[in-house]
Parts: C-alpha cells; sequence; structure tokens
C-alpha cells in the first residue's frame, strides 16, 4: 500500500530521519514506535509531503507520490491526523466534519452561493459523529469540548473522506482510560477496508491492535515484526530502558 | 434573513434606517465618505476577519480605483457605474498579480511582501504621467448613472453610493456565508488540517484576496467620483493605516466592526478638525487603547457583552 526506500530528512545537518525502509501492507495496522525525538512525527510529515524528503522516495499504491503537494496527496486517500489535535476551533463539531465531506463537491470556489447548499451533508455528518460519540455535540463549538472529545472529532473528519490510509499520530495521547477504550475501539471498528499507519507511545494499545511494529530510533528503523518478536529484540528493550533513563 | 442571525439581522435593518436618515441630520459628503471608507474596511476585514491574513498594502488597490475611475470618467467619460466598476476590476487585476506573489508566504513576511509592493505602486503613481503627479487628477466631473441619471446634486450622489456599499456589504455577507467562506474559516481556524483535508490552501487564499482588492477598487473609485479628484494620498500607506484603524476601532472579525469603525474616525476627523494636530494624537491615543484594553473593538465588546454575534 505505502511504501518508502532510503527516506531521508535533515535539518541543517541534523538527521532527523535517516535511510528509512517502510513497507506497509494493505489492509494492515502499522505501528510506528520510538523514543521521543526518533523522528515519528517528521516520518509522517515526509509521508504526506508537509516536508518535502532530502532524499528517497515515497509511494502510495504503486504510484510514486514523491513530487505531490499535500493537498494531493490527501485527494488520493493517504489521510493524516495530527500529534496535536487539530480541530477547526470555533466551528460547530457538525462544520468541522462537514468540511471534510465538502471535499466531495470538489472545488469550494462559490463564493456567490449560499452555505445553504451544505446542510445535504449535515445527515451524513451527524451520523459521523454519532460513530465517535459525539452525537449530542454536533451544535457545540470544537473549542468548548474535552480533550478527548476533540481527538474522536479529529477521527470523525479523517473517516469523513473515507480514506483508504490514515496516518495517526498518537491518537490517544493524554486521554483518560475510558478515551483510550473507545479510540481503540472505534479504530477496531474503522479498520475495515482501510490501512492505518500509527504513532502510538502506549503500547498496550499498540499489542491489541497493530500487526506490525516499526521501532524508530534517531532517525533509523531499529526493528521491525509483530508485537512478540520486537518486544523480545534486545536492542528495543534498550532503547525504550534508555528513554526511561533519561 | 440572507443568513444573518437575528441580532445581526436587527443590526442590518438599523444600519440601513441610519444610512436613509443619515442625510437629514448630517452632511451628505460627509456620510458619502463614511461609507466609502466603511466599505474599504470592511473589504480589509473580510482578510484579516474571516482569513487571517494581514495585508499592509490595500491603499495600493484603494488607490489605483481611485485614479482608474478619475481617469476614465474624466477623460473618456464613462458612465459612473462603468467607471466604478473599471476600478474595482483594477484593484482585483492588481490583486491577482500582488496576491500569486504573496500568498506563498505566511504572517509577518506576508504583511511585508504587500507593503513593498504597495509602496511600488505609490512610486509609480508618483512618476507615472497618467496620475498627474503631485497634483493628481482634479476636477473630475460626476458623469451620469447609466448615461441618464444625473449625480450632480449631492443627494442623488449620495444613493448611489449608500447602494454601492450596501451591494458590497452583502457581498461580503455572502462570501462570508458561502461553502468557500466555510473553507476560509477552516484555514483561518487550522490551516495545516485544512491541507490535510485535500483543500489547496493558497488558492483558496488568493481568491479571497481578490475579492477583498476588487471590493477595495470599488470604495476608492466611488469616493473619487464623490470628491471629483484622486491623489498620492489614496495609494499612501497611510491610507491603509486610516483603514487598519477602522477596522480595528470597530471590531475585527465582525460585521458591523468596519462600519461603525469608519464612521468613528471619520466623525472624529471631520468634527475635530478645528483642533488641528490634536486629530493626529486622539488618534494615536485611541489605538494604543483598541491594542491595549479593547482588542475587540467597540462592536466586538458589545457583542462579548450582550453575547451576541454582531
Ligand atoms: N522543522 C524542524 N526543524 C529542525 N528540527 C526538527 C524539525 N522537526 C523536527 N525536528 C527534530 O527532529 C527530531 C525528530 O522529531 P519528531 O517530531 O519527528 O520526533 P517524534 O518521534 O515524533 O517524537 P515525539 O514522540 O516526541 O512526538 C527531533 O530531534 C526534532 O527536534
Ligand atoms: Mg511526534
Amino acid at each position: 500500500m505505502l511504501e518508502t526506500v532510503g527516506l531521508t530528512k535533515e535539518f541543517r545537518g541534523f538527521a532527523a530521519v535517516t535511510d528509512v525502509d517502510l513497507r506497509v501492507r494493505a489492509g494492515t495496522i502499522h505501528a510506528l514506535i520510538g523514543p521521543n525525538g526518533a523522528g515519528k512525527t517528521t516520518c509522517f510529515n515526509l509521508l504526506t509531503k508537509f516536508l518535502q524528503p532530502t532524499r528517497g522516495r515515497i509511494r502510495f499504491k504503486g504510484r510514486d507520490i514523491t513530487g505531490c503537494n499535500p493537498a494531493e496527496v490527501a485527494r488520493l486517500g493517504l489521510v493524516r491526523s495530527f500529534q496535536i489535535s487539530a480541530v477547526f476551533a470555533n466551528l460547530s463539531a457538525l462544520e468541522n466534519v462537514r468540511l471534510a465531506l465538502q471535499r466531495a463537491r470538489g472545488g469550494s470556489f462559490d463564493f456567490w452561493r449560499s452555505e445553504d447548499v451544505l446542510h445535504v451533508y449535515d445527515g451524513q455528518a451527524r451520523a459521523l459523529l454519532e460513530d465517535v460519540g459525539l452525537g449530542g455535540f454536533a451544535d457545540t463549538p470544537a473549542v468548548n469540548l474535552s480533550y478527548g472529545r476533540k481527538r474522536a472529532l479529529e477521527i470523525a473528519t479523517t473517516l469523513a473522506l473515507d480514506p483508504q490510509m490514515m496516518l495517526l499520530d498518537e491518537p490517544t495521547a493524554g486521554m483518560t482510560h475510558e478515551d483510550v477504550d473507545r479510540v481503540v475501539a472505534l479504530i477496531r471498528r474503522v479498520r475495515q477496508g482501510r490501512t492505518i499507519l500509527m504513532v502510538e507511545h502506549n503500547l498496550s494499545v499498540v499489542e491489541g491492535l497493530c500487526d506490525t511494529i516499526t521501532v524508530l530510533t534517531r532517525g533509523r528503523v531499529l526493528a521491525e515484526g509483530d508485537y512478540a518478536t520486537v518486544s523480545a529484540n534486545p536492542e528495543v528493550v534498550a532503547a525504550y530502558l534508555g528513554r526511561a533513563d533519561a | 434573513m440572507l443568513g444573518f442571525t437575528r441580532a445581526q439581522a436587527i443590526g442590518f435593518v438599523a444600519m440601513v434606517a441610519v444610512i436613509i436618515i443619515g442625510p437629514a441630520v448630517l452632511y451628505p459628503v460627509f456620510l458619502m465618505k463614511v461609507l466609502c471608507f466603511a466599505l474599504f474596511a470592511c473589504a480589509f476585514n473580510l482578510l484579516i476577519g474571516y482569513v487571517g491574513l494581514l495585508s499592509f498594502g490595500h491603499a495600493a488597490y484603494f488607490g489605483m480605483g481611485c485614479y482608474v475611475t478619475a481617469w476614465t470618467a474624466k477623460n473618456l467619460g464613462l458612465s459612473a457605474e462603468l467607471a466604478i466598476l473599471l476600478g474595482g476590476l483594477t484593484g482585483a487585476g492588481l490583486g491577482a498579480v500582488f496576491g500569486w506573489l504573496a500568498i506563498r508566504r505566511s504572517g509577518i513576511y506576508f504583511a511585508m511582501i504587500t507593503l513593498a509592493l504597495a509602496q511600488m505602486v505609490y512610486f509609480v503613481c508618483i512618476q507615472a504621467p497618467f496620475t498627474g503627479g503631485e497634483d493628481g487628477i482634479q476636477q473630475v466631473p460626476r458623469p451620469p448613472l447609466f448615461g441618464a441619471i444625473s449625480l450632480q446634486s449631492d443627494m442623488a450622489m449620495y444613493w448611489l453610493v449608500a447602494g454601492v456599499f450596501l451591494l458590497g456589504f452583502l457581498l461580503i455577507h455572502r462570501i462570508v456565508h458561502s461553502p468557500f467562506g466555510q473553507v476560509l474559516k477552516a484555514i483561518r481556524e487550522n490551516e495545516p488540517r485544512a491541507t490535510s483535508l485535500g483543500y489547496r490552501t493558497d488558492d483558496y487564499k488568493w481568491v479571497a484576496f481578490v475579492l477583498s482588492c476588487f471590493l477595495s477598487g470599488i470604495a476608492g473609485g466611488t469616493k473619487a467620483l464623490v470628491f471629483g479628484i484622486a491623489t498620492l494620498t489614496d495609494v499612501h500607506w497611510t491610507m491603509h493605516g486610516e483603514v487598519v484603524l477602522m477596522a480595528l476601532v470597530g471590531g475585527l472579525g465582525t460585521v458591523f466592526g468596519p462600519v461603525a469603525g469608519a464612521l468613528i474616525l471619520n466623525g472624529m476627523e471631520n468634527y475635530l478638525a478645528q483642533f488641528g494636530s490634536w486629530v493626529t494624537v486622539t488618534q494615536g491615543v485611541i489605538f494604543v487603547l483598541c491594542v491595549v484594553a479593547f482588542r475587540r473593538g467597540v462592536i466586538g465588546e458589545l457583542a462579548a457583552a450582550l453575547r451576541l454575534k454582531l
């Protein structure tokens, strides 16, 4: 589904990501883990073209997307979420989701038309909000939602695009236990027919959810495999312990 | 009504009432000036308030609108509506090029590029023969509307200006409340997220920029016909400063703020004129007060106090 060859990103000589060869198979949930500053978010930024790689190539669905811009990548069906929860704060939850559904119209440059034409998406938007447990919050401005609900709204917005592949950057970070459980259940529900690549620090979430795990440290791939293989790898254990000491 | 909230609808009706009754109480020429600047401030507010783009160069589009309307009315004898429309199109054309150059940059860099380009326009206007240099274009006749309705009397001109203002005001309202406007708000709230949903945000910002420049040009052109003159003051950056002040005093991102701001500042300029340079000092103090204490501006503070959207 998604494949990188020798992906490298240098910031003024500092190599944040070095020679990463990643293969995410279609239909799987793939985890990208590693200590803070390992380059996980940078990887996401490269894959979605928010950053231009220094070297290396990216292929999505067999097509080389190294030269695409971020909006094109999203239109191809590779949609990301952000580590810092990204909602449209002063718009209602319904409007947030509708903005993604609105993409189905193609460009929205019709400034002369009333926004009433967007009401055709309201039903779909409400259904999606219902799906993520935000049924009662359709008219609440996103800024007034709790942290966990903001993340849920973000996932609903991402799902509204019906992407073939989702990149989720720490979808459960900073959440309470119940919120984590809710998001995990949600991911399980929506994985049907999709490929998911996620960054996750919570290893029990990774264990329960992910088929393949890639461990990144200092911008390099340290290990790859299923949970049992990776957790048995002494280098991985050392990297994580190293982080605990730091 | 027209997608206004109830409070906004009441505000709109009140505004129309003031526009209709106004000339019975105040000088029509003063009110026309207010309305031209109100439209200009609304156009500026469209960018800063709804897209989050801070332009420093709107004097260029306003001023070039002034010049082109004045020149075509004087030398080609175009009718009023055509001359004004050409002023608007000049603003839009200039905005299309400058916007294309500036939009790739964000924040202060965007502001600096728009300022630099506007300064360039100013220096071209000093040199170019058609602007009349230091003298400007003077004694511009008020051509008849549609080639038939005379605008010689100030009241006739007043109704034209009021009409232009209301059309512009409603156009902005429609832009903000359109599918396009939804995307603009998304960009203002979180541009990377809008991008990640597949929106080419630069294109949306560019269209908004051009629309804002168009309306600035219309405002400039209308003002040129009201006073029968277009000068270097209209393209100077201080003109932009005034409109920023109006939008700020009234309330950025509010529907009625720029209109209130235009009324307040033009009122001060007019009725405090006898105190000479004190006007400038007072304006400075108001500016500082707004930035320090009343960030939301008059209408913004009012709306917050009443818990309404105005
Ligand atoms: N725009 C940038 N300019 C310079 N350095 C950067 C930039 N973005 C990231 N870095 C550096 O690259 C390294 C990797 O950062 P990245 O955000 O990808 O880590 P991460 O694995 O996502 O960490 P975390 O678990 O904290 O989210 C860090 O050392 C960071 O300081
Ligand atoms: Mg990160």
